[in-house]
C-alpha cells in the first residue's frame, strides 16, 4: 500500500514488521508521506501527531490476511503483556484489538479486488495502535464503497447515541435476533467495541473517487 | 455415545463434553475467525445427548474471552441446552475472573435470554 508497504515488502514478505517500535521513526516518516500523497486522510496524520512517535506500539499498512491477523495478534498480546501492568486492561485492550482486526479482515477478504488509487486496492487496510499515559488509541482504516456509507454511518451514529445500558440492551437484541453473517458475528462487532471501550466511536469517511472512500475508525480504550 | 474432547489452541477453547458423567465444559479463549464451524458439532452433540442424558447435567463455561463471531454460537449452545432441559436437569456455571466485569456482564446477558438458571462463579484465575 503506497510507499510504506513498498519498504515493508523489501524487508519482509508479509509486509508486517514485528520490530515496529525500534524502526518506528522511519515508519512514521513513511506513513506521513503516504497519508499526504495517497490516503489523504487527516485522521491518520492527526492520529500520529496525537500519539507521539515514542508511543506507537504497532502499525500495519497493506493487504490483510488470516495469517497476518494471527501474526499481529500474537505480537500484540506479547507486547501488551510487557507494557501494560494492569491485567484487566490487558485483556480488555486485547479483546478490542481482536474484534477490530477481525473486522478489517472480514470486510476485505471477500471483496473482488479493484485498484482504488495510485496502486492501492480496495483490500488494503491501515491498522495502528498507540499508547499514551491516559489511554490506548486504535486506528483502523479500510476502503468502502460509497454506496455502503449511509448504512454504516447510521449504524455508528445509532451506537454513539446510546448510553451504557442502551448499548447493552442493543447488544442483547442483536445477539438474539437469529441472524448470522457468514462468519457468525451477525453485526455485533461495532456494538461490542463501543461497549468494551466505554467511549464513542470516532469515525471519518474520506472520499477517494466516485466509487470508494476510506473509512477510518478511531477507538480509545 | 461418544464424548467430545477437543484440545484448546490460541484461538479456540478446550472442550470436554462427557455423556457418561453429564459434565460439559468449554474453557480457554474463543476467538476464531469463523466460529460457526467450531461450534456446530457441539450443538449437534447436545441434541443427541438429550435423548440419552443423565438426570443432572453440569455445564461449565470458563472463558478468558471470546469474539463476537463466537457470541451467537455460544448462544446456540445454550439454546440447544434449553431445548433438552426437560430431559435432564441442567445447571450452568459461568466462571469469570475477579473484577472482570466484561465477562460477568457477558454471562448475565446470556442468562437474561436463556431459561436455565446460571450460577455466576467468581474465581481468582481462569
Amino acid at each position: 500500500m503506497g510507499i510504506a508497504s513498498g519498504i515493508f515488502e523489501q524487508t519482509n514478505d508479509q509486509r508486517f514488521d514485528p520490530t515496529g517500535v525500534e524502526r518506528f521513526t522511519y515508519h512514521l516518516y513513511l506513513l506521513r508521506a503516504q497519508a499526504s500523497t495517497h490516503l489523504k486522510v487527516d485522521q491518520i496524520n492527526h492520529f500520529i501527531d496525537n500519539i507521539g512517535e515514542a508511543n506507537l506500539l504497532m502499525n500495519f499498512a497493506g493487504t490483510i490476511s488470516e495469517q497476518k491477523v494471527n501474526a499481529i495478534l500474537t505480537d500484540l498480546e506479547q507486547r501488551l503483556e510487557e507494557t501494560e501492568p494492569e491485567f484487566k486492561k490487558q485483556r480488555k485492550v486485547y479483546n478490542i484489538l481482536v474484534e477490530t482486526l477481525q473486522n478489517l479482515y472480514h470486510h476485505t477478504e471477500k471483496l473482488e479486488q479493484y485498484t482504488v488509487k495510485d496502486g492501492d486496492t480496495n483490500r488494503d487496510v491501515v491498522f495502528m495502535l498507540g499508547k499514551t499515559e491516559a489511554e490506548y488509541s486504535i486506528l483502523a482504516a479500510n476502503y468502502i464503497k460509497n454506496s455502503n456509507i449511509p448504512s454504516l454511518r447510521s449504524r455508528l451514529d445509532k451506537i454513539n447515541a446510546m448510553d451504557k445500558d442502551e448499548l447493552r440492551g442493543f447488544y442483547k437484541e442483536v445477539l438474539n435476533n437469529g441472524q448470522y453473517s457468514e462468519h457468525g458475528g451477525g453485526g455485533l462487532g461495532m456494538i461490542d467495541i463501543a461497549r468494551k471501550s466505554g467511549n464513542k466511536l470516532d469515525y471519518e469517511f474520506d472520499e477517494v473517487n466516485e466509487d470508494f472512500s476510506l473509512f477510518a475508525l478511531r477507538i480509545k480504550v | 455415545m461418544d464424548s467430545i474432547i477437543i484440545e484448546g489452541t490460541p484461538k479456540t477453547p478446550t472442550v470436554q463434553f462427557s455423556a457418561e458423567t453429564g459434565v460439559l465444559e468449554i474453557a480457554g479463549r474463543s476467538i476464531p475467525e469463523n466460529a460457526v464451524e467450531f461450534y456446530k458439532p457441539l450443538v449437534d452433540w447436545i441434541g443427541e445427548y438429550g435423548s440419552a442424558a443423565k438426570d443432572n447435567t453440569e455445564v461449565n463455561i470458563r472463558l478468558e474471552y471470546f469474539n463476537t463471531s463466537s457470541s451467537k454460537c455460544i448462544l446456540d449452545v445454550f439454546k440447544k441446552l434449553e431445548s433438552i432441559n426437560g430431559q435432564t436437569n441442567i445447571t450452568i456455571n459461568w466462571y469469570f475472573e475477579e473484577d472482570d466485569e466484561d465477562m460477568l456482564e457477558a454471562g448475565e446477558d446470556y442468562e437474561a435470554i436463556i431459561n436455565i438458571p446460571f450460577k455466576m462463579v467468581e474465581i481468582e484465575e481462569i
